[in-house]
């Protein structure tokens, strides 16, 4: 596969980091070569916090990414600062929950998932970063939705009531890729 | 030596057979020997670590005959900490002057105090820098002149010498604290003492212990020896109360 | 793994049983892995009171003849400098780790490379050097982070890898070795440690020699070992060099990463540029920097630094004037872009105009 870079970013406690993270493990757990790099420092009290994930076939070069080919934004903040850097015709992902707003880019494919609104549906709106994570596994085809599963079930494993919640949002977050995008081949 | 002979004094074995470079009337050399004789009666000179410092004594590594480090300038403190940490099973301990405990390393000797490590410290109050010729110490008394206060020292400019004993006894962490002198044979008996409970102490791994022996550096307060031991015995005394101010044996615990 | 987490893993991994620190950022995750990590191996974890402090404490510690370390960041490497000098003028193993932040002074604390100087010409006082090792990936932090404490070891010369913040937070896969190579050291069989005078005359672990004949005598044999390292320790790493390559790129530490995009990207333009990345800063690997760089094919030698031009110094000695080098940096905390480096190498290599600018006046001035 040809490297694919994806940042997601929100507010601090959404789960940004850890959403990145979940699909490290993944890519790492399928042979892939993986980096996952934060944004930290002041930016992480209170500003926008994003992490950007470079998942690759052959060795990383820069960790660091000017134009990535996805990226997921979670808030308004966000959606300003990232929706113009998106790479002419990749893929931006935007939580409408909480982003009343549509860029008017027209060389990317646009995806809106109410995350917080389907994570909330579920049970628990802290699980909107796995939503968004389900949307991005389903509209990129980077890593498998059984890959993610397994990841999530080795760091939840003992939260029983917590796991079988994200795994079924990770499955929604999903299927309304495949049902708003089509089904795509594997990258 | 004849064979009827009784050897009734005789130098340490934790002393080397050299001559120190110590000027005339000077107290370090008593107290390095009160040190060494706590290592042999301790049985612990071969498990002993000196740190020396930067000062007169930084030399102490060839008059007391076990193994030593040498610190950058008020850092004994923690050399002592990292090498301790590593080797609780040895005796470590830390020899230093005024202006490299209560000056530069102040920091040092306050949190190796606070964090109860288990090393001693032998703290020599002259109240001058020797080494660098005579300027003016953390401990020099009100008025005392040296080359950096050659008027005396002026306490509205400079504050007041530091008590270094009265500071670590403050700490809630147990220690044991004790200042003594060297200025007649009686205190050098009760110095004595207090050197080897501070070292027993150590041994036994209950503290962190610092003895404070008030010294004379008749070379530069301008004195002959005679005259040095009364000016600490009418000047530093009182300001520098002997006694012991912290024994784990006597703290109650917090 | 997080870079952080990953060296101080190695560190255990590599037998290190004493670590000594004070927290700053980017790199406290390594005192906050460690402190739950040492006692586990029965090793020790300290927090001292300030950087001044710690760098005495490893200086203790390393006198056992055990292998400990310290991590820091640049503010809190200045303020250890004292105990470096000391350690490297008494002879003393040490591993130290710079997660490298902007500066000069509080600066920032995001990444930059700005402390080559300091680690790689000295930043102590006196004739010593450090043995400077920089990794470019999580897993090379790992295995550097192995090689410090052996190679300090080998030289009883602290050792130090400098890495970017980026190093420290970036989280990439990585294997450590099989618990069975871990070494840890005798200190008890060595013929230099302070471990208690017993049968033999006492050792004294100092840097003070009042003789000037002594003080040199140990400043040669200072030397002496910098000039081993020279022979036996330099490492660096070509990426697709090669006869066609126009252009050199000479980058280390995170900043080559960027600079092995910028040259896939090219080349799949059908522009060829190598890349020379020293791995170690100290040796630096000057002749063999100088082998590649006056091939014929290369028309032009571009060093990429995150500092305002500090490595390119060394680039300049070992190139002596035998090719034309030029500069690209940003500092205080930006990082580069790919398409940055990548501009610039255009503007090198496809030339508008033959302005004769000085090749000093565009050293840092990347005006945005």
């Amino acid at each position: 596969m040809e490297q694919y870079e994806v940042t997601f970013a929100g507010f601090g406690g959404q789960g940004i980091m850890t959403a990145g993270q979940l699909l490290a493990y993944s890519g790492i757990k399928e042979g892939k070569q993986v980096a996952w790099m934060p944004s930290y420092g002041p930016e992480m009290r209170g500003g926008t916090a994003y992490c950007t994930v470079v998942i690759s076939d052959k060795r990383i070069g820069s960790p660091v990414v000017t134009n990535p080919k996805c990226i997921c934004v979670f808030n308004r903040p966000s959606f300003d600062k990232f929706g113009p850097i998106v790479k002419p015709g990749g893929l931006f992902i935007v939580n409408s929950s909480l982003i009343n707003v549509v860029s008017d880019r027209k060389d990317f494919t646009q995806f809106l998932v109410p995350g917080n609104e389907m994570a909330l549906m579920a049970g628990n709106a802290k699980a909107t970063n796995v939503v968004i994570l389900g949307a991005f596994v389903g509209a990129s085809n980077v890593v498998k939705l059984e890959t993610v599963t397994e990841t999530l079930k080795e760091k939840l494993g003992k939260k029983k009531d917590m796991l079988e919640l994200n795994l079924r949002v990770l499955k929604e977050g999903y299927d309304l890729a495949l049902e708003t995008l089509g089904q795509k081949d594997s990258v | 030596m004849s064979s009827n002979s009784n050897v009734i004094f005789s130098r340490p074995e934790a002393m080397h057979d050299t001559v120190t470079h110590y000027c005339p009337g000077c107290t370090h050399g008593i107290i390095h020997r009160l040190v060494a004789e706590a290592l042999d009666e301790l049985g612990v000179r071969d498990k002993a670590v000196g740190v020396a410092p930067v000062g007169c004594s930084v030399l102490i590594y060839n008059y007391i005959n076990c193994d030593f480090m040498e610190a950058p300038h008020g850092r004994a403190p923690a050399l002592a900490t990292g090498f301790k940490r590593m080797r609780p099973d040895m005796t470590v301990f830390t020899y230093q002057g005024d202006g490299d405990l209560a000056s530069i390393g102040m920091g040092e000797i306050v949190h190796a105090a606070n964090r109860g490590e288990k090393f001693t410290t032998i703290f020599v109050n002259n109240a001058i820098y020797g080494m660098t010729g005579g300027q003016m110490a953390p401990t020099t008394m009100p008025q005392q002149i040296t080359t950096t206060s050659p008027k005396g020292r002026d306490v509205s400019q400079v504050g007041y010498p530091i008590r270094m004993a009265e500071i670590l006894s403050a700490l809630v962490t147990p220690s044991y604290i004790e200042r003594v002198a060297v200025h007649t044979p009686q205190h050098i008996l009760k110095a004595k003492k207090a050197i080897y409970k501070a070292f027993k102490y150590q041994v036994e791994g209950r503290c962190y212990s610092m003895v404070e022996v008030l010294s004379t550096c008749p070379t530069n307060w301008g004195y002959t020896p005679q005259e040095a031991t009364k000016w600490l015995a009418d000047n530093m005394v009182p300001y520098y109360e002997l006694k012991c101010f912290k024994d784990p044996e006597k703290t109650e615990g917090f | 793994m997080k870079g952080n987490e990953a060296i101080a893993e190695a560190a255990i991994r590599a037998g290190a049983e004493g670590y000594f620190c004070y927290p700053i950022t980017p790199q406290s995750e390594v005192a906050e892995y460690l402190t739950k990590r040492m006692p586990e191996v029965g090793g020790v974890f300290l927090q001292g009171e300030s950087e001044v402090a710690v760098g005495n404490m490893l200086f203790g510690a390393a006198s056992t003849g055990k292998r400990v370390f310290t991590t820091s960041s640049s503010p809190g490497i200045s303020l250890m400098q004292e105990s470096i000098s000391y350690m490297a003028g008494a002879h003393l193993p040490a591993v130290l780790v710079n997660i490298m932040r902007g500066g000069p002074g509080l600066g920032g604390i995001l990444p930059a490379q700005s402390d080559y100087f300091q680690a790689v010409k000295g930043g102590g006082h006196g004739d010593y050097r450090l043995l400077v090792l920089a990794p470019s990936t999580v897993q090379e932090a790992v295995d550097l982070m192995m090689l410090s404490f052996d190679l300090a070891d080998k030289y009883r010369n602290p050792v130090m890898m400098i890495g970017d913040g980026m190093i420290g937070q970036m989280m990439e896969a990585v294997e450590f070795p099989e618990e069975k190579e871990i070494k840890r050291n005798n200190p008890d069989e060595s013929d230099w440690a302070v471990n208690g005078a017993k049968d033999r005359k006492p050792r004294i672990i100092k840097s003070l020699f009042l003789d000037p004949h002594q003080l040199e005598d140990n400043s040669w044999l200072l030397d002496d070992k910098y000039e081993q390292m020279k022979r036996e320790e330099v490492r660096y790493e070509l990426y697709k060099v090669n006869a066609k390559n126009k252009l050199l790129i000479v980058s280390y530490g995170t900043m080559a990463r960027i600079c092995q995009t910028v040259i896939d990207e090219l080349e799949s333009e059908g522009i060829s540029v190598g890349l020379f990345r020293p791995i170690t800063l100290y040796p630096y690997p000057m002749k063999e920097l100088k082998k590649e760089a006056v091939k014929k094919n290369i028309k032009t030698v571009l060093t990429v630094e995150m500092s305002t031009a500090q490595m390119l110094e060394d680039v300049e000695r070992s190139i002596l004037g035998k090719k034309q080098i030029e500069f690209f940096g940003r500092t205080g905390g930006i990082v580069p872009t790919p398409d940055e480096v990548k501009s610039k190498v255009l503007e090198l290599i496809k030339p508008k105009k033959k302005a004769k600018t000085s090749e000093k006046k565009k050293r840092g001035k990347n005006v945005k």
